[in-house]
């Protein structure tokens, strides 16, 4: 794999080649759907454009209110998902740290997991 | 990629070559087991015989059905929020898309080679989770925004297990790039022992198990399918879709499948390699040529492998109530992946 003249690193490069991918996802979507435009019929009517409700007439609004019931589980995933970005790079170090990292993680996760204990005693987890 | 060729290919030729090949290994997958697995294997198991009329065995079913989707009406309902419903099946493709990016199929054969590859595949395989919830909110429709919010529940309470899963292996490898968790895997040894390298399946069986879970719920199949749910919400978050826009919903559905199970092959059953003691390899320079074609051959295999689990257990047990869902994963699955990631980085620091 050579680098080019123009300077660009290997690191950047593939962050490029991660934007083509993307483009290359859009375009290969939108390809085909501009076929099937071609070929597709079109007969919009007032009953075909009617909201889906098993068949009768749509009650009032389809944004309606609805219990969210796990917002408590967002607060916790945030907790725990910082808790991996820390995570991961000690992982791929811990060789180094050895003794040292296997303690301090230990109580970092021994914190969190107090929460977690916390959230279960207190009946967060419990689907109310 | 570009050492199989032997020729000096100019940048944009290999950037072309690449998207080119991410195409075709995202498509070819989703294909794969769609007939495989969707069509044959599910047909098997209920006693019958699935499409048998288009081609040999009904092989070419899938061109057929392909084409019956182009002829489709594009059906866009009034009260949708119409720029928000178009977008939101490009978005779920386009988050399978960025996650093939880092996988590796041989020495040489890789698209990208990020330092962090498994922590980007990660971030990105959670992108998909803003295009079922536009999907959800914009059809306006209540099955809809059921399933949109349901998936949301979902994914949010498995990406957790799945990633503090990843966090065993990458403590074994002591890496985070994909190649050399391959590398890491191929060359090691089990207490000595180099015959079979050390393909974390063996040593990391715990992780492997929760990661399965994991990508099982994080790909919606049964038993973790609520927020599709057939005899609840009707098709939950695609449920307005119609045409060629349900069936890239579909497209990206068994795609991501296939990803994640060449993600699985990657991180557990030793990725594109074999054995480096087989050859008498010792690190990646040292891999011979070959190894870029039969690299994806042994990934493919893999992949076929691990999707045949996710499907097997698809199509054999039934749906999990919402709030079982929610228990399972935090009760169980975190707790365990927790206990786990102790053990390994116990085990890695003494040993």
């Amino acid at each position: 794999m050579s680098v080019g003249e123009s300077g660009v690193s290997e690191f950047l490069r593939s962050y490029l080649t991660v934007g083509w991918f993307g483009i290359a996802a859009v375009v290969l979507a939108g390809l085909l759907l501009w076929v099937a435009s071609l070929v597709r019929p079109s007969r919009p009517g007032h009953e075909k454009l009617l909201t889906y409700e098993s068949g009768v007439d749509p009650v009032g609004e389809g944004w309606s209110q609805s219990q969210v019931r796990y917002y408590i589980f967002a607060l916790l995933f945030v907790v725990f998902d910082v808790e991996a970005v820390f995570i991961f790079p000690w992982a791929t170090q811990l060789e180094r740290y050895g003794t040292f990292g296997l303690v301090e993680m230990g109580v970092f996760v021994f914190v969190l997991l107090l929460g977690l204990v916390y959230a279960w005693r207190k009946g967060v987890l419990r689907w109310v | 990629m570009m050492s199989v060729l032997a020729v000096e290919v100019p940048y944009w030729g290999q950037s072309l070559l690449r998207v080119l090949g991410g195409i075709v290994a995202v498509l070819l997958p989703a294909g794969t087991i769609v007939y495989v697995f969707l069509f044959k294997m599910m047909s098997f198991m209920q006693s019958r015989l699935g499409p048998m009329e288009a081609g040999p065995y009904g092989s070419l079913q899938l061109v057929a059905e392909v084409g019956k989707w182009l002829q489709k009406e594009d059906i866009i309902p009034e009260r949708a929020d119409a720029r928000i419903f178009k977008m939101a099946p490009v978005v779920v493709l386009v988050s399978t898309f960025l996650l093939i990016a880092v996988v590796p199929f041989g020495p040489d054969a890789w698209f990208t080679n990020f330092e962090v590859g498994i922590f980007y595949a990660l971030a990105v395989s959670s992108l998909s989770v803003l295009g079922i919830l536009m999907a959800g909110w914009a059809s306006a429709n209540k099955y809809s925004l059921l399933g949109g919010l349901r998936a949301a529940g979902q994914l949010i309470a498995y990406e957790l297990p799945m990633v503090l899963a990843v966090i065993g292996v990458v403590i074994q490898a002591g890496t985070m790039n994909l190649q050399q968790i391959v590398v890491a895997q191929n060359s090691g040894s089990i207490f000595g022992f180099d015959g079979l390298g050390n393909p974390y399946i063996l040593t990391q069986f715990v992780g492997f198990v929760v990661f399965m879970i994991a990508i099982q719920a994080e790909l919606t199949q049964a038993p973790f399918d609520m927020p599709i749910a057939e005899s609840e919400l009707v098709s939950g978050y695609m449920t307005e879709y119609s045409g060629f826009r349900f069936l890239i919903f579909f497209i990206g559905e068994f795609a991501t499948a296939g990803v994640f199970s060449l993600l699985t092959s990657v991180l557990f059953l030793g990725g594109w390699g074999v054995p480096f003691a087989w050859f008498g390899w010792s690190d990646v320079d040292s891999v011979a040529n070959w190894m870029n074609v039969a690299g994806p051959i042994i990934m493919i295999t893999k992949m076929m492998l691990i999707a045949f689990i996710i499907m097997w257990v698809r199509f054999s047990s039934p749906r999990f109530r919402e709030d079982q869902l929610q228990r399972f994963a935090w009760k169980v699955l975190i707790p365990v992946s927790l206990g786990n990631i102790a053990l390994t980085s116990i085990f890695k620091v003494v040993m």
